[in-house]
């Protein structure tokens, strides 16, 4: 049986009050939002977090996705499920949808939040990838305000974000309506992590790509945006050279590493091969 | 910590260390034993329950998280005289060889055909990917489901 070790527990009533209470417990309290991360995190006893601040009674502030002035808003809170159930995202956002559907099982998109998913760093979240592949930027709260900063810039390392102590993820906000998206991702079966995956959104002009941005999963220290594939593509006529020579590009700025989802060599070919199709699906879905 | 819970329509009161998990507070605290505890790890579903009308993995929420919630137990679904559509599709269907993952499928294939009353068969399959199987090879179990589909007595609008 596995027991998480001994914790203090808070219940945040608001935003606010999850902030001073970060404030007041310091560097050794951690949020608790859907917990599907952490708690088998702390089970095993690699998270020991002193105290918890649970976050979860924070639906009406935190949970929704909506429109506003053409801007998509997704509240931290916001379960995998209801990005997966949205209208607006899958009219606007193919990616999202393909890799919520991706990610885990439906049990566990019932209780993972968008905002746990981008806190925690852990570099095998598809939805982080996904969300680098449409500019996303994430909207932050803490005792000296709010700021936003862009979720390719969000990561330090392994499972660590540029995020101060006592400030939590508020909202998901992307103003960028691209043309196409496309996600794709190898697992070794149903509800595992990705050994690789790429998150691909462009804008096309006169059948030449005018604007593109790529995401990878599970193939670096943190969530990469490779942007030399990116800049290889911009201004180029799409075909099965051009999205192999990207490949390789990407596959140049990835840096895997070696474990039960395979070997290195093995992963970089896998960059290659699904930058080459998340993008032939993109162009497709463009024209 | 004092919290208190309603389970399966009964207000529940219990004094509990915030790092216990839910699935053993129904089992060793309730006594609800229907609800199984398989895995450990968030994969196998066997520990699914409804929190608040959807299905969760219980082995993954603390029990404190409950607090003031609802939650609803393979034991609160029956009605105390007949089956419910699902649980007569996995007698009808041999949805079961072992049982271990029954309770899990049930709460899972209960809540998804509230959504879904007409799946498809790839609908269902994805449905219950968060629930493992080791005895049936999922063939009976998607038939089980589908069978409750069928035979469930929906209430005409305007009838």
């Amino acid at each position: 049986m596995q027991v998480p070790a001994r914790f203090e527990y808070e219940v945040a009533g608001s935003v606010d009050e999850a902030i001073s209470l970060l404030q007041r417990h310091g560097p050794e309290a951690q949020l608790l939002a859907g917990g599907h991360s952490l708690i088998p995190m702390m089970r095993l006893r690699l998270a020991v977090p002193e105290v918890l601040i649970d976050i979860h009674n924070l639906d009406d502030e935190l949970r929704y996705v909506r429109d506003e002035d053409g801007v998509l808003k997704i509240g931290a809170l916001a379960r995998h499920r209801d990005v997966l159930e949205s209208e607006l995202i899958e009219e606007r956002y193919a990616l999202l949808g393909e890799a919520e559907t991706l990610i885990a099982d439906p049990l566990v998109r019932n209780m993972g939040t968008v905002g746990g998913s981008l806190a925690n760093g852990d570099p095998g979240e598809d939805l982080p990838a996904a969300l680098v592949a449409i500019g996303c930027e994430v909207v932050v709260r803490g005792p000296d305000g709010e700021r936003t900063i862009a979720v390719d810039e969000l990561y330090a390392g392994f499972y660590e974000t540029i995020l101060e102590p006592s400030e939590i993820v508020t909202e998901a906000r992307v103003s960028w309506v691209p043309d196409a998206s496309s996600y794709v991702k190898v697992k070794r079966r149903t509800g595992d992590y990705a050994a690789a995956a790429i998150g691909v959104a462009l804008n096309m002009s006169g059948g030449e790509i005018e604007d593109v941005r790529i995401g990878m999963c599970g193939v670096g220290s943190t969530t990469l945006r490779a942007r030399e594939a990116e800049e290889l593509l911009r201004g180029q006529r799409p075909d099965a050279e051009l999205y192999k020579r990207a490949g390789e590009q990407a596959a140049e700025e990835s840096d895997p590493i070696e474990d039960a989802r395979g070997p290195v060599p093995f992963k970089q070919d896998l960059v290659k091969v699904l930058v080459g199709r998340a993008l032939e699906t993109a162009v497709e879905r463009a024209a | 910590m004092r919290m208190q819970v309603n389970v399966n329509g009964e207000l529940r009161e219990a004094d509990v260390e915030p790092r216990l998990l839910l699935v053993h507070f129904i089992r060793d605290h309730l006594g609800l034993t229907g609800t199984h505890w398989g895995c450990d790890t968030s994969n196998c579903g066997a520990c699914t329950v409804h929190l608040d009308g959807e299905p969760v993995k219980s082995c993954t929420v603390l029990a404190v998280r409950t607090d003031g919630h609802e939650v609803t137990t393979i034991e609160g679904i029956w009605s105390g005289t007949e089956l419910t559509p699902v649980q007569e599709g996995f007698h009808q269907e041999h949805g079961l060889q072992c049982g271990f993952c029954t309770p899990g499928m049930i709460m899972t294939g209960t809540e998804f055909l509230e959504r879904n009353p007409n799946p498809t068969e790839r609908e269902i399959r994805e449905a219950i990917s968060g629930n493992l199987c080791r005895c049936t090879g999922y063939e009976n179990i998607v038939k089980a489901i589908q069978w409750a589909a069928n035979n469930t007595v929906r209430e005409e609008v305007g009838a």
